[in-house]
């Protein structure tokens, strides 16, 4: 992956800058020894890697203003980074850029129960939010597999989604307000503490959310708490076939269901899993169907009778529904750390993400057996089939001369099929350095220009995270668009509204 | 992940081993969430997947590690929380024992750094040296104010309280079962806990008697390594580790035989069950080592396999269970402590963030005071918040790291299932039960 060079001249003043930093945010928390540095080297894909400039771990929203202010004069990139579970390449650091770490920002600032809003720093992890919601009943609905450690502030960036985003959505849907620092050091506030404060104003929130932290580092967010649904109960249900289980995802949606979750795990996921599992399944078992039913208890029954009609009607061979809460939680882990898990059978693998129209599902399934064939990697499949977001997971081993271009190579053809299906390269995990270079696949010129120009009029230097989702740089010096300058306008004579 | 260490390293079987480690993690991050070091820190670098990369680095650079890889390495607590949660089951507990040894090895410590872990190993290892270096604290406690760093949190675990005489237990005998004999077991009798604590091997040995267990304190059985181990001395820790598996093995081969190897400290547990692979390469004990291994348990999965007698008193008070490191990471048991508590009357109640360390691991409170202190801040929140009667726990770390502050008695496991099922009431608790 082809990342814009670095500037020599930045690199030669490495530890003028440490300096510099170290009086924002304290001797230990700026790394400039090689050896502390490298482990940041990566983010949760391991195929990009790249040695930062320096690292910086600063401890609240006025420490972020001075470091953002320093690198803006300083013409110094940084590069925000939660806790490192990108699977884009989101948080991939620069060789002349700053890593900005947000990990030490983890406080959760207010439970608000009345108004059901938390008030939560960057850095705090997705599950911590739902652990102080549950006792007044509460929780956090967006749930990324990476939820034990990934920061809700790494959440905005990519706008994550997870296994509940079917019924409740994506992380967009549950954001009221936030606080974010620009590249010049200056603060902005969107939305407020209670939910609707956003509604009057022009959406920002919507424009932050999944913008990769192109824009500007979010630095404190108020989330949407709902309800702990009153119960839930998760059927699996094996089907002998992928196709069986395609139609039979197609019947459950068709039906007018909403199920809290309905995810697909295809028969080598479901052996990685096995002992996560604990249960046996029957060995003609090739895919598997996660439905999650969740309400009051006599609406779940009547779904659950619903569902298993259906499930029938598409050949399903075994049927099971969770029994206790325990059981159910236990079917959840083992689906949200089936990709780590994938991990003890191949040496490494490359999990992608791209989404589809629900009824193209067999399709594309068809098109990754027939690239598995072509490429010679063997591939799993464990993905969000309610809202047809694939995460195809490609084995392959780096250490083969090759490997690790024809795993791209296979994965970017998948993304280009997705888009051609009608779909759209990326589901949750953004396209960072990861599917950059197929955005012109997607988007038209104009399209990609447009975003541009919007990075542009946040960040005009292109500081913030550069080189990631635009496959060229944004020019934004060319925009010749009206830009304030040490707090001039530009043509200050010019009568204004 | 990749890694490209020179075929030259990896003739060394040890470090071949940490490369195919190294190739088992995926990066994912998930053991971020579990490490006790990154709560506090929140540094990669303080991270199990942080370490795991600066190994990686260290091997494939060869040579001596540097200083900040050493510092990193060295603020592992060890608790293996990571390990018990890792989704792609990366063996984390022997990529950092044998990243340890390299450091060992190829490292050259300052000299007052070296001479600390070097006196550490020496004391903890051996009871009557162990006991005169306390009376010594002793005397030297009330200047602790002057001191700081490793020093200052040596003469801050010195007990108070005079320490109990040595207990007769500890020397090498036999315990005869009550009743009929039904099993034959030989009792690792320690070295910390004899000194600090004789009331639980005491216990132990009442427990087991009644229950029909007939216990060897074996001759020549002693340290089980752990303290040298931890510090990567295998050099140090090796010839312990013989002479326990010598003196058990002579047991179990007697005329009277041994089913298994009870240990009651799941620190001193966790290194004996891994005997077997710490010797794997050698010739003359590779075999003798697994077997050893293979026969050891926990007491409480000794007990939860005979299965405990009805309680004789029905104290019903509550307790926290604190599940040390060793015990839930190092040796999976998880289920067993809380089910006989639960069975001899006791109401178990968990402690929030139940995986956390209390920051005892072994010596970690004394070469890594400030981090060691700050989690032991908040496991003590954290009991006391459940508003328990009496804290149990089944390592006696943890017992002597938190028992003066959590504001509540402090007990072995072993004491209150002793005490239910006819022992005494152990110390402390006499004013709970009328």
């Amino acid at each position: 992956m082809r990342m814009p060079d670095p500037d020599r001249g930045i690199m030669a003043r490495r530890g003028e800058l440490a300096a510099r930093l170290r009086r924002i945010v304290g001797a230990q928390w700026v790394l400039d020894d090689e050896a502390e540095r490298r482990p940041y080297r990566c983010d949760g894909i391991t195929a990009y890697q790249a040695t930062p400039l320096l690292v910086v771990l600063p401890a609240s929203t006025a420490e972020i203003q001075a470091v953002l202010a320093l690198c803006r004069e300083q013409g110094v990139k940084v590069v925000p980074r939660g806790s490192g579970t990108s699977l884009s390449g989101g948080a991939l650091p620069l060789e002349d850029g700053v890593l900005l770490v947000t990990s030490r920002l983890c406080a959760i600032v207010a439970m608000d129960v009345e108004n059901r809003v938390a008030r939560v720093q960057c850095g705090v992890p997705n599950i911590r939010i739902s652990e102080a919601a549950r006792p007044f009943g509460l929780c956090y609905m967006p749930d990324p597999s990476s939820q034990m450690i990934s920061t809700i502030g790494g959440n905005v960036a990519e706008n994550s989604g997870g296994v509940h985003c079917l019924k409740y959505g994506m992380t967009s849907n549950h954001v009221v307000g936030l606080e974010a620092v620009l590249m010049s050091g200056e603060v902005i506030r969107l939305g407020g503490a209670f939910q609707g404060a956003a509604d009057g104003e022009l959406d920002l929130i919507g424009l932050l959310t999944g913008s990769e932290g192109l824009l500007a580092v979010v630095t404190e967010i108020t989330v949407r708490l709902v309800p702990l649904p009153e119960a839930a109960r998760v059927m699996s249900m094996g089907f002998a076939s992928v196709e069986d289980a395609c139609r039979c995802v197609g019947a459950i949606i068709g039906a007018g269901i909403i199920p809290a979750g309905l995810e697909f795990m295809d028969r080598k996921v479901l052996n990685a899993v096995a002992s996560l599992l604990r249960e046996e399944h029957d060995p003609r078992t090739a895919a598997l169907l996660l439905c999650e039913l969740d309400g009051t208890a006599a609406e779940i029954d009547a779904l659950i009778d619903r569902v298993r009609g259906l499930a029938d009607q598409a050949g399903a061979i075994d049927i099971r529904t969770s029994r206790t809460e325990e059981e159910r939680e236990r079917i959840w882990r083992s689906r949200k750390l089936a990709f780590s898990a994938i991990g003890k059978m191949c040496k490494d693998y490359y999990c992608t993400d791209g989404t589809i129209p629900r009824n193209r599902l067999p399709d594309i399934l068809d098109r990754m057996a027939e690239l598995s064939r072509t490429y010679g990697l063997d591939y799993a499949n464990c993905f969000h089939a309610g809202d047809g977001n694939l995460h195809p997971i490609i084995m392959y081993d780096a250490a083969r001369p090759g490997d690790l271009d024809k795993a791209e190579a296979f994965g970017a053809d998948v993304l280009r099929a997705c888009v051609d299906m009608g779909g759209v390269l990326s589901g949750e995990h953004g396209v960072g350095v990861e599917k950059r270079d197929l955005m012109t696949h997607q988007f038209a010129p104009a399209d990609l220009r447009q975003q541009q120009v919007l990075k542009c009029a946040f960040d005009p230097g292109e500081l913030l995270n550069p080189g990631k989702v635009f496959p060229t740089p944004c020019r934004c010096a060319e925009f010749g668009r009206m830009h304030v300058r040490g707090g001039e306008m530009r043509f200050p004579d010019i009568p204004r509204f | 992940m990749l890694n490209t260490i020179s075929p030259a390293a990896k003739a060394d079987p040890n470090v071949a081993l940490a490369g195919e480690i190294i190739g088992a993690c995926v990066h994912c991050g998930i053991c971020l969430s579990h490490c006790p070091t990154y709560q506090v820190r929140h540094d990669e670098n303080d991270s199990p997947r942080g370490r795991i990369f600066l190994m990686k680095e260290m091997y494939e650079r060869g040579g001596s590690p540097d200083v900040r890889t050493v510092e990193h390495l060295d603020r592992c607590l060890t608790c293996l929380a990571c390990e018990a949660i890792c989704p792609s089951g990366v063996e984390y507990s022997k990529l950092i024992g044998h990243g340890r040894e390299h450091v060992a090895a190829h490292y050259r410590r300052p000299p007052a750094q070296a001479a600390l872990r070097r006196i550490l190993v020496t004391l903890l290892s051996r009871p009557r040296l162990f006991r005169m270096g306390l009376a010594a604290g002793r005397v030297g406690r009330p200047f602790r104010a002057l001191l700081s760093g490793p020093l200052r949190a040596m003469l801050d675990m010195v007990p108070t309280a005079p320490l109990p005489a040595p207990s007769p237990v500890d020397r090498p005998q036999i315990f005869p079962a009550e009743g009929g004999r039904r099993m034959r077991v030989a009792l690792l009798a320690g070295c910390v806990q004899t000194v600090l604590d004789s009331a639980i091997n005491e216990a132990t040995i009442r427990l087991l008697r009644r229950h029909g267990v007939e216990i060897v304190v074996a001759a020549g059985a002693g340290c089980c390594g752990a303290p040298a181990e931890h510090m990567g001395d295998s050099a140090q820790a090796l010839p312990l580790v013989k002479a326990n598996i010598a003196a058990w093995l002579r047991e179990a081969d007697g005329p009277d035989g041994l089913d298994a190897v009870v240990v009651n400290a799941s620190g001193c547990g966790t290194s004996v069950k891994a005997y077997g692979h710490a010797l794997r390469l050698d010739p003359a004990w590779a075999a003798r080592a697994a077997r050893i291994s293979a026969m050891t348990v926990d007491i409480s999965e000794l007990m939860d396999r005979i299965g405990l007698r009805p309680p004789v008193i029905r104290p019903g008070l509550r307790v926290a269970y604190h599940a040390a490191c060793s015990m839930q990471h190092g040796q999976r048991i998880t289920r067993q402590p809380r089910a006989l508590l639960a069975a001899a009357g006791f109401t178990v109640l968990d402690i929030p963030d139940g995986y956390m360390c209390c920051g005892s691991a072994g010596t970690y409170n004394l070469l890594q005071p400030v981090i060691a202190g700050e989690l032991k801040q908040r496991k003590v929140a954290a009991i006391r918040m459940v508003g328990a009667q009496v804290a149990a726990s089944g390592n006696i770390g943890c017992m002597t790291q938190l028992a003066d502050a959590v504001g509540i008695p402090f007990v072995h496991t072993v004491q209150l299932l002793d005490w239910a099922t006819g022992g005494p009431c152990p110390a402390g608790l006499e004013g709970c039960f009328a």
